[in-house]
């Protein structure tokens, strides 16, 4: 490290700096100057941008929704610092990447979840999804989704129930639009679910994925900062609407704007597909794996058992993420193969 | 119209406003010059003068040692007084005559002979209309001059292609797309003339038929406007490209392919695509040493950072220790942390201040942690930031795992040689990784892999 002293003595000295051939100047590989970005900085920002799918989920399902997001966070920071404990590592806590974790999974579980259960999906997440692997950065699936997965595994009743919580939603019931689609009438389903409903989040569903439109300010957030690219957002709505859209002509399936408004599809999209760790890291890769989440969610919603299937077209699209990387590496500039 | 560009790139914080509208000032000669004996890539020269005796400024010093060489003159008339080991930048030490300049002793009492003579040792001017090619290529080897860019590799072997690379475009890297750096930009301003001197001498050196360019970024339009004024004036055949700023515009690799839109291939040099790039600097001193007979006796450097008191864009004698151009301008403040050499994208950061000023030394640094800005470094989360970045499109968080695991093969089949350290990939890494290190360590270990069969 440098001895500033040196500096400073020489300049007071007007002789600039002394003798410094013992090598107390800071000597270091260029670059010397920096973006100014940290691993932190982003996510504190995505946190950010999900703020206002938190508020739109407490508007319409009340202030106990926080319950469960809390329940979640609890678990997945509570389990980031007992690892770092154990591991004798530096505390990682403070670079905000679990508490992140926990406030994904949390927006994603439905408005009267237990918060026990919440907090176990937490410990799940950071545990299983990220820990296990190596820690941020060496994880292949998407910590929050493989905690979702493990609710859905383990309380699926909890997870599929959507009326405990109180709520100011006013559609039949508070059935999901997906659920109704593909268990309900369709009669029904057609007079209740309108866009605009789907679009403010005055449906039933998971905390933060009801309101789309606060998922679409998130994403501005996100694309202005530049702390997300809209390669895999894009290539994803853009599939959407193709897979979508071609099923419906062929007479199959609600179409595209219901399908990208419901569910987690924007969520997905926005918040989940995009997480570094586990998206292709090339440009071209990027395009593929968003239209592959897409291609995935559609048909496990026409053809599958599920009403929804874009927490486990993510998770199978985490798992290609090695070998898309492989298959679409950039050419070096020049190179002709 | 869209600028001229290249794919990837960043735009780091410029800074150039600290010292963009100061004028070149000739900065006095220090007591003691220390010129190394490598100041150019390839072999450093041999040393021929004595112990104590008395040199004239512009005489021969050493030798070129071989093709890819150079000689090196004396930057001052004045006292030989020893070889000796010493800290350069870039490296650790090396070999570096002492010269204390002065006028020669008097000649003692009863002593016989003339006075010894202490003018500079000029070379004959030739005159732009009547010099030859071979005559140009000649003087550049004899004035020992080196490309200016950084790589101070010998201009009269970049002036010499083999006969079997035709060269068609010869254009001046006037990007100076390093923050900070003013120099090229102060030279083009205040010496627009002979600059087109040394722009018509490459050209013929090259050739008759060869193209001639400029390329400069769109953040100095006072240049750009400086030299398309010039070229109109003197009714010669220059095109002034415009490139869009952005880092590393003045890359060879970038700069050819914003300006033609051609691609020079991993491992291949410029004229491999029928291009020559040369610097500002460098066609000013072909233009002083053919033009006004005289050999690089100081190097033109921007001396800047938010550590420096008076920023400046100074001539420097060859040979001034770094601390001597810090102390002339006004010193370094309480915040000063780093000096580099260079530009803080690609410049080393000096390990000691005894290191002297080089033939192609463009810039002396002194940062401040506002500058800097080096947390410390936390786990890569593959955000493809550097891939992104990167102007030559390699994978710089993959190779940085390779390279610390040890795999060069791996390294070698992901191109880590195409790799020019532009730190583009650092800039941008949120995890503030050590990327050019490894890259470098990577390169390094990769050149001593044996042979790959095909």
């Amino acid at each position: 490290m440098a001895d500033e002293s040196s500096v400073v003595d020489g300049a007071k000295k007007g002789v600039a700096l002394k003798a410094v051939s013992e090598g107390n100047l800071e000597l270091v590989t260029s670059p010397h100057s920096h973006f100014g970005w940290t691993t932190s900085r982003i996510m504190w920002t995505v946190t950010i941008a999900l703020l206002p799918s938190l508020g739109a989920g407490i508007f319409y399902f009340g202030p106990l929704a926080l319950v469960p997001v809390i329940g979640a966070i609890v678990g997945a920071v509570g389990c980031e610092w007992v690892v770092g404990r154990i591991n004798k590592k530096a505390d990682t806590v403070p670079d905000g990447s679990a508490f992140l974790t926990g406030l994904l999974l949390g927006l994603i579980l439905p408005p009267g979840f237990s918060p026990l259960h919440a907090v176990l999906g937490g410990v799940v997440a950071v545990g299983l999804g990220k820990a296990v692997f190596g820690g941020l950065g060496d994880n292949i699936f998407n910590p929050a989704l493989v905690g979702r997965a493990f609710l859905q595994a383990s309380f699926p009743a909890g997870m599929t129930d959507w009326s405990t919580a109180v709520t100011r939603v006013d559609a039949v019931s508070q059935a999901t639009p997906l659920g109704l689609f593909k268990f309900g009438e369709p009669s029904q389903f057609l007079g209740d679910i309108t866009t605009s409903k789907l679009l403010l989040g005055n449906v039933g569903g998971c905390i933060g994925e009801t309101s789309s439109l606060a998922i679409i300010v998130g994403a501005a957030i996100l694309l202005v900062t530049r702390v997300a690219h809209w390669r895999i957002m894009g290539s994803m709505l853009l599939g959407g609407v193709v897979f979508s859209g071609a099923f419906s002509l062929l007479g199959v399936g609600p179409g595209p704007l219901f399908d990208i408004l419901s569910g987690g599809f924007l969520f997905g999209a926005v918040f989940m597909a995009t997480d570094y760790v586990t998206s292709p890291n090339t440009t071209r890769g990027q395009y593929v794996f968003g239209a592959g989440i897409a291609l995935l969610t559609i048909l496990i919603r026409r053809f599958g058992g599920l009403p929804e299937g874009v927490m486990y077209s993510i998770l199978l699209m985490n798992a290609a993420v090695p070998l898309i990387n492989r298959v679409t590496r950039p050419r070096i500039f020049g190179a002709t193969s | 119209m869209a600028l001229k560009s290249f794919h990837g790139g960043v735009h780091p914080p410029e800074y150039k406003e600290l010292t963009e509208d100061k004028s070149l000032e000739v900065m006095p000669l220090p007591a003691e010059i220390f010129v190394p004996l490598g100041q150019h890539l390839g072999k450093p020269a041999n040393s021929l003068v004595k112990k104590g005796e008395y040199v004239r400024r512009g005489q021969v010093l050493a030798e070129s040692s071989g093709f890819i060489s150079a000689p090196v003159h004396s930057p001052a008339s004045g006292k030989f007084v020893k070889m000796l080991k010493g800290p350069v930048v870039g490296g650790t030490t090396a070999d570096i005559l002492l010269i204390k300049p002065g006028e020669p002793d008097p000649p003692k009492e009863g002593e016989e002979g003339a006075p010894v003579d202490s003018s500079p040792m000029l070379l004959e001017p030739y005159r732009l209309e009547m010099v030859s090619g071979e005559q140009i290529i000649e003087r550049v080897r004899e004035a020992g001059i080196v490309g200016q860019g950084g790589a101070a590799f010998p201009t009269a072997v970049k002036l010499s292609p083999p006969p079997d690379k035709p060269i068609d475009w010869m254009i001046i890297n006037a990007a100076e797309c390093e923050p900070y750096l003013t120099r090229d930009y102060r030279l083009m301003l205040e010496r627009t003339d002979d600059l087109i001197d040394g722009i018509l001498l490459i050209g013929k050196a090259l050739g008759e038929t060869v193209n001639l360019g400029i390329g400069i970024e769109n953040n100095k339009p006072e240049a750009i406007q400086a030299l398309r004024e010039g070229v109109v004036r003197r009714a010669v055949q220059i095109e002034v490209f415009e490139l869009k700023t952005k880092y590393p515009q003045g890359g060879e690799k970038m700069l050819i392919d914003a300006a033609l839109g051609r691609k020079v291939p991993p491992g291949a040099l410029p004229m491999e695509v029928g291009c020559v790039i040369q610097n500002v600097g460098t066609a000013l001193a072909i233009r002083d040493a053919v033009l006004g007979g005289e050999v690089p006796a100081t190097a033109t450097l921007t001396v800047s950072g938010l550590g420096i008191n008076e920023p400046r864009n100074l001539q420097v004698p060859i040979g001034t220790p770094l601390r001597e151009v810090i102390a002339y301008c006004g010193g370094a403040n309480e915040k000063a942390r780093r000096v580099v050499v260079g530009g803080p994208m690609m410049g080393f950061a000096a390990y000691s201040l005894d290191a002297p000023v080089v033939k192609a030394t463009s810039g002396i640094l002194v940062l401040t942690e506002e500058e800097l800005k080096a947390p410390p470094e936390t786990a890569c989360v593959n955000c493809g930031k550097c891939a992104e970045a990167c102007p030559v499109n390699l994978l710089p968080f993959r190779l940085l795992k390779l390279a610390k695991a040890g795999r060069w093969e791996d390294t070698r089949d992901l191109g880590i040689e195409v790799c020019m350290e532009c730190g583009t990939c650092a800039f941008t890494c949120p995890a503030h990784k050590p990327l050019v290190q490894y890259l470098r360590l990577g390169k390094k270990n990769v050149r001593n892999l044996p042979r790959k069969e095909s």
